[in-house]
């Protein structure tokens, strides 16, 4: 039971995590209509960015701040040179140019940081762990991700349904030129978007560090994933993202912690249990999209309709 | 009297608030030209998906030469024989106007799972392609790729695609949107060649070619036909009027 | 055949002319490649035009869905790595004798394992297109890249088949009468295959399903008005492209001599579209110029700097920001014809 909650809430943490990524992708989706392989690289741009800020500073602040920082203007930078030229193209241009980002940013990555992950400790003040109920206990650090993930979530909500900028992003979504006639810049409009679902890439690598890896590939793992994510829970759609990042983050945990158990105790070979169990788990997934698309063509909450 | 090919009875459709189709009831007989008139946004291109199978109904029924459409697909309607024109035309830009028919027709001979024959010499298709084609005023303008055609002539190679699947009804939506005056009348003088060979249910603003093709004439306001009837009984109706005068089109 | 025709399409004539003799240039350098590699001391180009003819094969097919049908699969390193596999798993069973699915099952030999990736590719294929043809435009290209996905980590879990290292094949797969070890014959038997396969797939894409297929790509909306059903045409086209990228991935297997996840890994997926891209999609040729201009300039950029892919990235940029049509859009632009 108690391994249950734990495993639980840390399906839910991957599922805040992957919200971060969806939600930014999903965003810029919604509004510009341009499909982002890059976002990846943005969120490994945060990651090392609070890494090395973070090792060499030792501040945990600072770190964040270089993360955010890093991830928005590289995003920002990334808008302006090339995916502005992309917005009037079909979505096989887009892919195929931010693909190509996707291989010159790991490639620089590895020019500067070399093939070595860097690894980045939990900031003391987040270290331990909290009893959340009887004789369970869960990291501190995993809850403040959960936490983060939660606050963006409402913050994003607020953003887009009770402030100007939302309202101008959800005009420019459906009427440009409604909201060109308003006499707002909509280039600019789009940058800040950009830099905004940058950001939130760059704020789920930073999130990321203490508990995985720093290295190069890791924006692209959590990409594919966050692709199914959008699947599920339907293209261009926050809520979405939401509902579709915290039911896959929840599943590829749970399949990955309790196949091997169940599977050992239906089969004969141990081994051959963990091997069958592993290669589920890892396709759980992506199973899961296969029958939401069978079920639902257009994800669980489409944007429109 | 001729028999009724399409019988719309009830026909209603939703969009979030917005009722597009309110209780719609018309009926088109076989070979006549019926006209669908009324201001903008008064749900005609609506109508029209519904009636292809494209947009999915709330209530209501619609009959084809007997047999209710419930339930089928585009595809399904057209092989019972219905065909459309769109209002924003949806052709193969980079073929020639020629294949585009040609196309039509391959589709109207069933199943293309052919897969060694090459298609581009097959006289069962280039042959009678340049025979709609002609029927529409293109018979010149085959070998030129659709991207390169005029406005006028995207209109005219929707007509010649939609009678390459040899339609009973034919559905035309707003074919002389954008026209100039004498491509207009040329658009008149090939839907008057079809006249009293297949059926028309045409939708349209230029009310010259209205009164000019039509045997009978709905007027569609809101989602409902406020009034049918000949033209001469339409013109003289005064409810037409009002809804018109009201709408302050024309 | 065209003068039976009462109204052949006048334009393509021309242009038949030029790609036959585009054809046939390409068809005597490929010829003499091997000769010229020996005579100015580079054999190993003989290797690097055998691994370019194999991928072109991928991509050619890649481009019967992707160029004419307008499907942007992503996930077609997939089918790729299932017909390497294919060959990985029935060589290791040729030579352990253990049984396959209970079946004595294990082959040797090209003449078996070749139509064997062919078919597995393209069962694959089947089911997972049609899952993924519920989805149309941005979602299919999200869809096909997880399902590709899904099966790179199905094989990197498959431990009894080497699971992330891959499978090693010690020998080629024979052919009766010919030494398949020696590079040239193998040489010749891949572009032997090259040539069947793109005159299939040159038949298919003027027949009457390569004309719907086009048709699908201009405007789906259209083709239903015609009263086509397009999913069975997609599904077909995305079955038979799944069994052209399983047969080079099985001359691939058979190539390296060595199988392995790698070989469907997504970046995998995205060189395959930038070969269809690059070389000009919805063209017959031009997947084959995209995998030699793809792999050459990869292969002179590894040569100079280690770090290859940071000029690599931003070259691919710059060719789909600014060449539109890839190679032959470049081509367009520098002869100043471009048309629009």
């Amino acid at each position: 039971m108690a391994l249950l909650i734990e495993q639980s809430l840390n399906g839910i943490q991957l599922g805040f995590m992957l919200f971060l990524l969806a939600a930014g992708l999903t965003l810029i989706f919604g509004i510009m209509g341009v499909i982002n392989l890059a976002q990846g690289s943005l969120f490994m741009v945060g990651a090392y960015a609070a890494a090395v800020v973070a090792t060499q500073t030792g501040s945990y602040v600072l770190a964040a701040i270089a993360g955010l920082a890093a991830a928005a203007i590289i995003g920002m930078a990334m808008e302006y040179l090339v995916i502005r030229r992309l917005y009037a193209r079909d979505h096989l241009d887009q892919v195929l140019a931010t693909f190509g980002l996707i291989l010159f940013f790991n490639q620089m990555t590895v020019i500067l940081f070399g093939r070595q992950p860097l690894f980045v400790r939990i900031p003391p003040l987040l270290d331990g762990s909290v009893h959340i109920v009887a004789g369970v206990y869960y990291p501190l650090y995993r809850l403040v991700i959960i936490g983060v993930g939660l606050l963006t979530a409402l913050g994003l909500y607020i953003l887009i349904s009770r402030t100007r900028i939302g309202m101008l992003i959800r005009a420019g979504a459906t009427n440009r030129e409604m909201v060109r006639a308003l006499g707002v810049d909509i280039r600019l409009l789009y940058t800040i978007v950009f830099g905004l679902g940058a950001m939130l890439a760059g704020l789920a690598g930073i999130m990321t560090g203490p508990i995985s890896a720093v290295q190069v590939g890791m924006g692209e793992q959590v990409l594919i994933l966050t692709f199914v994510v959008i699947v599920i829970g339907g293209v261009g759609s926050i809520r979405g993202a939401f509902v579709g990042a915290l039911i896959v983050g929840i599943v590829d945990t749970l399949l990955r912690a309790f196949l091997p158990t169940l599977l050992r105790h239906m089969m004969a070979s141990g081994s051959e249990a963990d091997a069958l169990a592993g290669g589920i788990s890892a396709m759980g997934v992506y199973l899961l999209m296969a029958i939401v698309l069978l079920v639902r063509p257009k994800g669980l909450l489409p944007a429109n309709g | 009297m001729a028999e009724v090919l399409l019988q719309v009875d009830n026909l209603v459709k939703n969009f979030g608030g917005v009722r597009a189709t309110d209780d719609l009831t018309l009926d088109v007989r076989a070979g006549e030209v019926h006209a669908l008139i009324g201001p903008n946004g008064a749900g005609k291109t609506t109508f029209i998906g519904q009636l292809m199978g494209e947009i999915v109904p709330d209530a209501g029924a619609i009959r084809f030469a007997g047999s209710p459409l419930g339930g089928l697909d585009t595809p399904a309607r057209v092989r019972l024989g219905i065909a459309r024109t769109f209002q924003i035309t949806q052709l193969l830009d980079e073929d020639t106007a020629l294949s585009n028919v040609a196309l039509t027709i391959q589709a109207q001979q069933g199943h293309s799972f052919r897969f060694w024959k090459t298609a581009a010499g097959d006289a069962s298709l280039f042959g009678p392609a340049q025979t709609y084609l002609a029927a529409a005023g293109l018979a010149e303008r085959g070998n030129v790729l659709v991207r390169d055609l005029s406005h006028g002539e995207h209109k005219q190679l929707e007509l010649a695609m939609a009678l390459a699947s040899e339609p009973r009804l034919l559905l035309l939506d707003e074919p002389m949107a954008g026209l100039g005056a004498s491509e207009s009348r040329q658009m008149v003088d090939s839907l008057k060649r079809l006249k009293g060979r297949t059926a028309i249910l045409l939708v349209e603003h230029d009310m010259d070619a209205v009164f000019a093709l039509a045997d009978r004439i709905s007027v569609l306001v809101y989602g409902k036909v406020i009034a049918t009837g000949t033209p001469a009984d339409i013109q003289a109706n005064s409810q037409v009027r009002v809804a018109y005068l009201g709408e302050g089109d024309a | 055949m065209a003068e039976t025709a009462p109204n052949p399409t006048q334009r393509s004539k021309p242009k038949n002319v030029r790609s036959r003799l585009l054809l046939a240039q390409l068809l005597v350098i490929l010829v003499v490649l091997p000769y010229l590699a020996n005579l100015i001391g580079q054999p190993a180009l003989t290797s690097l035009a055998t691994r370019i003819i194999i991928l072109a094969i991928a991509a050619a097919s890649l481009n019967l869905i992707m160029g004419y049908a307008g499907l942007a699969s992503f996930g077609h390193a997939a089918w790729y790595g299932i017909g390497a596999y294919v060959v990985g798993i029935l060589y290791r069973h040729s030579v352990s004798g253990d049984p396959l699915f209970g079946l004595p099952l294990g082959a040797d030999q090209l003449l078996i394992t070749l139509p064997a990736a062919i078919i597995v590719a393209g069962l694959f294929a089947a089911v997972f297109g049609a899952l993924a043809l519920r989805t149309s435009g941005v979602q299919f290209i999200m869809i096909t890249l997880a399902f590709a996905q899904m099966i790179f980590f199905f094989f990197v879990a498959l431990k009894a088949y080497g699971g992330d290292d891959g499978l090693i094949i010690r020998r080629r797969n024979a052919l009766p009468f010919l030494d398949t070890r020696d590079g040239l014959t193998f040489y010749w038997i891949c572009l032997t295959v090259a040539v069947v396969w793109y005159a299939i797939l040159s038949r298919i894409v003027g027949s009457r399903f390569g004309r719907v297929l086009e048709g699908i790509r201009q405007s789906e909306r259209r083709m239903a008005a015609m009263g086509v059903r397009t999913y069975g045409y997609k599904l077909v086209a995305c079955i038979i492209s799944g069994m052209g990228a399983g047969l080079a991935g099985a001359l691939m297997a058979n190539h390296m001599r060595f199988v392995s996840p790698d070989m469907m890994h997504w970046t995998q997926s995205g060189e395959f579209m930038f070969m269809v891209i690059l070389g000009g999609s919805g063209t017959l040729l031009g997947p084959a110029f995209g995998a030699a201009g793809l792999i050459g300039l990869e292969s002179l950029l590894a040569a100079w700097t280690e770090n290859w892919q940071v000029i690599l990235g931003p070259l691919l940029v710059l060719a789909i920001l600014f060449t539109r049509g890839g190679l032959s859009g470049l081509a367009r632009m520098i002869r100043g014809g471009a048309r629009g």
